[in-house]
């Protein structure tokens, strides 16, 4: 069996709101993942659920209040900037909004370049791995000397991609990052995540609020609400045979492309919803 | 398979934006005049002791307020002094003057700016104060405070104007930054390992950059102004020459030497004018081209496709028995988009469809395939220089094609309403939800205030609004997405439309939400027997509600019919294509290595 890479334990992070003598809003109520090396784990929830923000917290860019995140054992949760940039070689990111992740006035070549440039990569060996790097995302070498305006969104996600494989890390937290895209070119940059995979070893962190997209990906499945995970398991289980409560409503709530099987989803998540009704009305009862 | 990489056009207007922005700023005529005479303002200020013919400090009598000659090209001043040497020597000391105030305020406002900007916290809030202060302060009555304590040095005061006036640098800095601070790019550049410093130097000073540029040639013109009225006042250092103290001493003889005043007040006006009007040609220049502002533009441009015949599929019975009058019939209906050039960008081809009473018609595509500018050809709402460039869009007997303006006036919102994708940006953040509901009510259908309040009531409660008095007083930011979508909904059908636009009306929401804004436009379109043209890209969508659906491409249908006929045998490539990509029927990835089954069925431990 595989290592352990991250693992992540009841981990809190608090958002101070502004205003004195407000309690902070708090995100992540205790929150315990592990990810093995070379493993996809999706992680699924609605806007507010605080996927995001447990991803921020695995990169450092949120700062946690309780809790511990460890790396091969090593506890990463509060490190300072520059350990924290030592890190940057093992953990990587790829984020939803291909517009805003790269940086418009840079080209492609100078924002590949960079983590290797910092890294004090010499220039010429550093052109050599952009060059590499485009070619493992399906995008030609020309694309080098051009800016990002000039790419669709699905190409953009790509040369995201390229960026954070740069330093060839063992972890990429990946948050949402095929929502914005249209649905056949998410099928290829997915294609693309599992391509990497299997040929790197890299494990993901996969954030995302579609249940199909996760399940595509994932081989384990978390599924958090309000800020808990509230299911944990093996994939294919959670995604198709859920047993709590609210995955079992997630999953019956998202709608089949195909009427005759939308029509029974729909008669069966009305039976659903009744059902849990119900077992409200008498938890509350008893 | 790789996207197509875009071809020519926008990469050729990318070319201009990459060239220096000096020489794009001599290409324009006012921007080549300013830097010509400012370059030639500082090479005579560099060689004013080769150019002077006197000393300029030289005092003689025989010369006082002599008349411009051989002697002196601009005569001489009330001591007899040289004015052309004076004038040189001035231009020395008032531009270097003016360039310690710049220097110091640009130097104090960007690093504090750039500082506050980014780390925030405690240095953020002494900054703001400190500038604050700053601004509050009379910059004249520091100086002369100044002068009082510290003796009269023009150095000392430029530097000390230089403090008064960095808050312009500051200001601007600090907002360019903080917008810039939370860019995901900056946090993936964070991730990549680089420090702070280069993520200041790489990636936000870039953004400041042009701003600071364009704002330090206004300062320049303030501080070289400001100057010459304290030289003009008597305030500065007696034994150099500058414009103001020439003013000052022209000014003493005017009656005299009336031309004394004129060669200083022509220095220091063109010179503040030509930089202000650097500052103005810099900013139109940079606006134009790169602006650091993200764009959404649509990478390639639809190949041309070559007209191909409309996949059609044969009518259900259901369609056709069940389904009332027609109601929308658009025949052949094309959008052009009318470009700076004057040439017309055609967005939607050819496109005919038909809807019913009764019945939801899908309209799905991927993004820009046209659909929702279709949509929006129905209401004539759209987007400055869109039109309707051939075609007819019938509804009750009209061509809504044609229509005047006071025609849509009457249709829009009574016969035919519309559901906006964002919820939360169509409604109106200073107003009420219930205002907002109210007003068209009493508009269209002419009801009271309290007849519109009552019907406005009910329709939040029908639209599973929990508590709709509440709801109806509340602002559009104290409810959530879902509410707000339910809101705009009851707004659609107020006024009991036949027809009714949905603009990816769910995409926005939580899939749960999803669930049940379908559930509530399946019952009202069945309740009130509207037809309803659906715009969406999500198949899942489409099983869920329409009864027909149009599949677009790149501004044109290529397979239409009813939903249960498309779904179950597509027939047009591409609508094959898009079914394939769906992942909802595809197998799960399964467990990473085979996996004792006690490790893969781990349930949470609560």
């Amino acid at each position: 069996m595989n290592e352990v890479l991250l693992d992540v334990k009841d981990v809190i992070v608090d958002y101070p709101l502004k205003g004195l003598g407000k309690h902070p809003f708090r995100a992540l109520k205790g929150v315990s993942i592990e990810i093995l090396a070379g493993e996809t784990v999706g992680l699924v929830g609605e806007s507010g659920s605080g996927k995001t923000t447990l991803g921020r917290a695995v990169l450092g860019l949120a700062s946690v209040t309780g809790g511990s995140i460890l790396y091969k054992g090593k506890d990463i949760s509060r490190l300072g900037r520059r350990q924290r940039r030592a890190l940057a070689s093992e953990i990587q990111v790829v984020f939803q909004d291909p517009y805003t992740s790269l940086n418009p006035s840079l080209t492609i070549e100078q924002i590949l370049a960079e983590p290797l440039t910092v890294r004090n990569v010499p220039a010429r060996d550093a052109s050599k791995r952009v060059a590499d790097l485009l070619d493992q995302v399906g995008l030609p070498g020309s694309a080098a000397d051009r800016l990002p305006r000039e790419f669709s969104g699905g190409q953009r996600q790509r040369i995201a991609i390229a960026r954070a494989l740069a330093l060839q890390p063992r972890l990429i937290v990946c948050d949402e990052p095929v929502s914005a895209l249209d649905l056949s070119t998410q099928a290829r940059v997915l294609d693309l995540f599992r391509d990497i995979q299997d040929r790197t070893g890299v494990a993901y962190l996969f954030v995302s609020h579609d249940l199909s997209v996760v399940r595509h990906l994932s081989h384990r499945v978390a599924v958090m609400y309000h800020g808990e995970i509230v299911e944990w398991g093996d994939g294919d289980q959670v995604t198709s045979e859920p047993v709590h409560p609210y995955t079992q409503r997630l999953l019956m709530a998202s709608p089949v492309p195909d009427p005759v099987r939308q029509a029974q989803r729909r008669a069966d998540r009305f039976r659903l919803l009744e059902l849990q009704r119900e077992q409200d009305v008498q938890a509350g009862v008893a | 398979m790789t996207e197509a990489l875009s071809p020519g056009a926008p990469a050729a207007a990318l070319r201009t934006a990459r060239i220096p922005l000096f020489h794009r700023l001599l290409k324009t005529p006012v921007g080549l005049a300013a830097l010509s005479f400012l370059a030639l303002l500082v090479l005579a200020a560099i060689l004013a002791p080769v150019l002077s013919p006197a000393d300029p400090n030289l005092a003689s009598l025989q010369d006082v307020s002599a008349r411009p000659g051989p002697a002196h090209v601009l005569g001489a001043d009330s001591a007899g002094r040289d004015v052309f040497s004076r004038l040189l020597f001035s231009s020395r000391f008032s531009l270097a003057g003016a360039l310690v105030t710049l220097l110091v305020a640009a130097a104090i406002g960007v690093t504090g700016g750039l500082i506050a900007g980014y780390y925030g916290k405690w240095f953020d809030a002494i900054s703001s104060w400190l500038t604050n202060l700053l601004m509050a302060l009379p910059g004249i009555i520091v100086l002369l405070a100044a002068r009082a304590v510290l003796g009269p040095s023009m150095w000392l005061s430029m530097a000390i104007f230089g403090v008064l006036l960095s808050p312009a640098f500051f200001r601007l800095v600090y907002a360019a930054v903080t917008a810039v601070r939370n860019e995901l790019y900056v946090d993936a550049a964070r991730v990549s390992g680089l420090s702070d410093s280069r993520i200041i130097g790489r990636h936000i000073l870039t953004v400041v950059r042009a701003p600071v540029i364009i704002q330090a040639s206004m300062v320049a013109g303030i501080a070289v102004a400001i100057q010459a009225g304290l030289e003009f006042l008597g305030l500065g250092d007696m034994t150099i020459p500058t414009w103001g103290s020439m003013l000052n001493d022209g000014f003493a003889n005017i009656y005299k030497a009336p031309l004394l005043t004129l060669w200083p007040s022509l220095a220091i006006g063109l010179t503040c004018v030509a930089l202000t009007l650097l500052a103005n040609t810099m900013r139109d220049v940079l606006e134009r081209s790169s602006s650091p502002k993200r764009r959404r533009t649509k990478a390639a441009a639809p190949a041309p496709v070559k007209r191909e015949a409309v996949v059609r599929h044969a009518e259900s019975e259901r369609t056709s028995a069940t389904l009332g009058e027609e109601l929308l019939v658009m025949k052949e209906l094309s959008v052009g988009y009318t470009q700076p050039d004057g040439s017309v960008k055609s967005v939607v081809n050819d496109v005919s469809l038909t809807v019913r009473r009764g019945e939801v018609h899908g309209l799905i595509g991927e993004s820009g395939s046209g659909k929702t500018q279709t949509a929006w050809s129905i209401l004539r709402l759209l987007p400055e220089g869109g039109r309707v460039t051939s075609g007819s869009i019938l509804f009750e007997g009209k061509d809504l094609a044609h229509a005047s303006e006071p025609d849509m006036t009457r249709i829009r919102g009574r016969k035919i309403a519309y559901i906006p994708q964002e919820p939360m940006s169509n409604l109106d953040a200073s107003f009420t939800i219930g205002s907002q509901l109210v007003e068209p009510m009493r508009v269209c259908l002419g009801l009271s205030k309290r007849e519109a309040k009552d019907r406005a009531l009910a329709l939040l409660g029908r639209v599973g609004i929990p508590n709709p008095q509440r709801t109806f007083a509340a602002y559009p930011h104290e409810v959530s997405g879902g509410m707000a979508q339910r809101v705009l909904i009851a707004g659609a059908v107020s006024c009991n439309p036949d027809l009714l636009i949905a603009d990816e009306p769910t995409t926005a929401l939580d899939v749960t939400v999803q669930a049940e804004v379908l559930d509530l436009l399946r019952t009202l379109q069945s309740e009130m027997n509207m037809g309803v043209v659906l715009v969406t890209h999500n198949f899942g969508v489409v099983a869920d509600l329409c009864d027909r659906v149009s599949v677009m491409r790149d501004g044109r249908i290529v397979e239409t019919g009813p939903v249960k006929s498309i779904f179950a045998h597509p027939e047009h490539p591409y609508t094959r294509t898009l079914f394939d990509a769906i992942l909802e029927d595809g197998d799960a990835r399964g467990a990473l290595n085979p996996v004792p089954a006690a490790v893969a069925k781990e349930t949470p431990s609560e």
